[in-house]
C-alpha cells in the first residue's frame, strides 16, 4: 500500500542554487496545463519539510553552498534529489567558473540523485525523472 | 443506562469520525479535480488525497530543534480532533446531531475557532519565522471573519426567535428553514446572509483568496512550514474535515431540506436518499464556496482580507440582518 502511495504522490520542493533560471522555468512548464504533472500527483510545495523530492537546479555558487546543504538536511527521509539541467550535473555553461563550490553531488554525496541533462531539458524529461524517483522510493519503502 | 448511553455515544462518534475523514478527503479530491478541469488540466485522480495521506504517514516526522516539542506535536492532534468534534454537533445526512442541546449553535461558532487556534499555537511553537508570520496572519484573519459569521448566526437566530422553541439549538434551526418564515424583504435579507456565509467559508478554511496564513508562494506554507510526516498528515486530514464540517453547517442553516418526503420514500430507502441528497448539497456548497472562488481569483494581501471582511462582508451581513428586521416590522408577505 505504501509504495503505491509514493508512486502517485510526490511533493516537490524546488531549489535554485545559482542557475540561469532556464531550468526553473521548465520545471514550472511541467506543471502547466500542457504537461500537467499534477495528474501524476506531483505537486510543488513551499517548504522542504513537506517534500519527497528536491528539484535542484544550478551549479551551487559559493554563497549558496551552506544554505543548500541545510535545506537538503531539513527534508524528511526518504527523499530523492533530482538535479535538473546540465549546469547542476557538471557545471554546464558555468564549468570551472571561479565562484562555484558544486556540483551538488560532490558537496552532499550521501543522498540519492537523479539527473536530467539538457540546457534546459524538456518538461517531459523532467517528468520522467520524477517517475524514476518514485520507482526508487518504492524500492526503499519495500525494504 | 448511563453506561449504555456513553457506549453508543462513543460508537457513534467513531463512526462520525470515519465518515468525516473519508468524505473530507473525498471532497478534497473532487475539489482538486474540478479546479484542474477549470484550468484546462486533467488533474489528479479523485483518490489523490488518500494517497497523499498514506504517503505522509510513511515519511519521517521531524520536530525542529528549537520547537516547543509537546505543543508542536499536540497542535495537529487538537486541530484534527476539534474538526471532527464539530461534526458531532452539526446534523449530517438527515440525521440529528449526536450531541445536541440548548446553545449548540453558539458552541459550534466557537468550536470552529479551535482548529485555527491550535494551528496558531503549533505555528508559534515551531520556532520558524515563517510559521510565526503565518500564525499572526491567521489570528488577524480569524478576527476579521468572526464578525460577519456572528452576524449571520445572530440574524438567523433572531428571525426564528418569533417561533416557539429553543432558538439557539441546531435541531430547531434545521427543522425551521429560514426561507419558509420570511416575506419578500426577508428573502432578500436571507440571500445576503447566505452570500456572506459563502464568502466567510474560504477565510474560515484558509483557502484562496483568504489563505494568507498558509500562502505557499509567499511565506512557504506559513503555519505548516515546519510540519512533516504524521503531523502534516493530521493537518491535511483536518483541512478536509473542516471543509466538510463548514459545508454541512451551511447546509444545516440554509438548506436543511430532505428529499425522501418529496419522493414519498420510507424506511431504509428514505435514509439512503436523504444521505445522498445531503452529500449533493454539501458538494454544491463546497463547489460555490471553495472550488469556484479558488479557481477564479488570486490571493489577497492581509490588509485586503481585513477590509474585505470587516467592511464589505460585514456590511452585507448587517444589511441582511436589517432586512430581516424590516421583514418582521413591515410584514410584507407574498401576495
Ligand atoms: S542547465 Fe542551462 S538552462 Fe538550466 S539552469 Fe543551467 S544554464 Fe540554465
Amino acid at each position: 500500500m505504501i509504495p503505491k502511495a509514493f508512486k502517485r504522490s510526490l511533493w516537490v520542493f524546488h531549489i535554485n542554487s545559482g542557475s540561469c533560471n532556464g531550468c526553473d522555468i521548465e520545471i514550472i512548464a511541467a506543471l502547466t496545463p500542457r504537461y500537467d504533472a499534477e495528474r501524476f500527483g506531483i505537486k510543488l510545495v513551499g517548504s522542504p519539510r513537506h517534500a519527497d523530492v528536491i528539484a535542484f537546479t544550478g551549479p551551487v555558487t559559493n554563497d549558496m553552498k551552506d544554505k543548500v546543504i541545510r535545506i537538503i538536511e531539513q527534508t524528511p527521509d526518504p527523499k530523492v534529489i533530482v538535479v535538473v539541467g546540465s549546469c547542476g550535473i557538471g557545471g554546464g555553461v558555468f564549468h570551472e567558473s571561479y565562484h562555484l563550490a558544486g556540483p551538488i553531488d560532490k558537496l552532499y554525496p550521501n543522498a540519492k540523485y537523479f539527473y536530467v541533462p539538457g540546457c534546459p531539458p524538456r518538461p517531459e524529461a523532467i517528468i520522467q525523472a520524477f517517475a524514476k524517483a518514485w520507482e526508487w522510493l518504492e524500492e526503499v519503502e519495500k525494504k | 443506562m448511563t453506561g449504555e448511553f456513553i457506549f453508543w455515544l462513543v460508537v457513534k462518534s467513531v463512526i462520525i469520525a470515519g465518515i468525516a475523514i473519508f468524505f473530507g478527503l473525498l471532497y478534497k479530491g473532487i475539489d482538486r479535480k474540478i479546479v484542474a478541469h477549470m484550468q484546462g488540466r486533467v488533474g489528479p485522480p479523485i483518490r489523490q488525497p488518500f494517497l497523499d495521506v498514506i504517503k505522509l504517514m510513511s515519511k519521517e516526522n521531524i520536530v525542529p530543534k528549537h520547537a516547543i516539542k509537546w505543543l508542536f506535536n499536540a497542535a495537529p492532534l487538537i486541530c484534527l480532533a476539534s474538526s471532527i468534534m464539530l461534526l458531532l454537533y452539526i446534523p449530517i445526512g438527515g440525521f440529528d446531531a449526536i450531541l445536541e442541546g440548548h446553545g449548540d449553535l453558539i458552541l459550534i461558532l466557537y468550536l470552529f475557532a479551535i482548529p485555527s487556534i491550535a494551528m496558531v499555537a503549533g505555528g508559534f511553537a515551531s520556532s520558524s519565522p515563517y510559521a510565526a508570520i503565518g500564525a499572526q496572519r491567521e489570528v488577524v484573519t480569524m478576527i476579521s471573519y468572526e464578525l460577519p459569521l456572528a452576524v449571520v448566526i445572530i440574524a438567523i437566530a433572531w428571525k426564528l426567535s418569533g417561533i416557539e422553541g429553543d432558538v439557539f439549538s441546531m435541531a430547531f434551526i434545521a427543522s425551521h428553514p429560514i426561507w419558509q418564515n420570511v416575506g419578500i424583504l426577508g428573502l432578500i435579507g436571507a440571500i445576503m446572509l447566505l452570500i456572506s456565509m459563502v464568502v466567510v467559508a474560504p477565510g474560515e478554511l484558509a483557502k484562496i483568496p483568504f489563505d494568507v496564513a498558509e500562502a505557499e508562494t509567499e511565506i512557504a506554507g506559513g503555519l505548516t512550514v515546519e510540519y512533516s510526516g504524521r503531523n502534516l498528515a493530521m493537518l491535511y486530514i483536518a483541512d478536509g474535515v473542516k471543509i466538510f464540517a463548514f459545508a454541512s453547517l451551511v447546509v444545516a442553516l440554509f438548506f436543511p431540506y430532505g428529499i425522501a418526503s418529496l419522493l414519498s420514500l420510507n424506511g431504509v430507502a428514505s435514509i439512503i436518499a436523504d444521505f445522498l441528497f445531503f452529500l449533493l448539497k454539501v458538494f454544491l456548497v463546497m463547489f460555490f464556496a471553495v472550488t469556484l472562488i479558488r479557481a477564479g481569483v488570486a490571493r489577497f494581501r492581509i490588509t485586503q482580507v481585513v477590509t474585505a471582511y470587516w467592511v464589505t462582508i460585514t456590511l452585507i451581513a448587517l444589511l441582511g440582518l436589517v432586512l430581516l428586521m424590516w421583514d418582521t416590522h413591515f410584514n410584507v408577505r407574498w401576495l
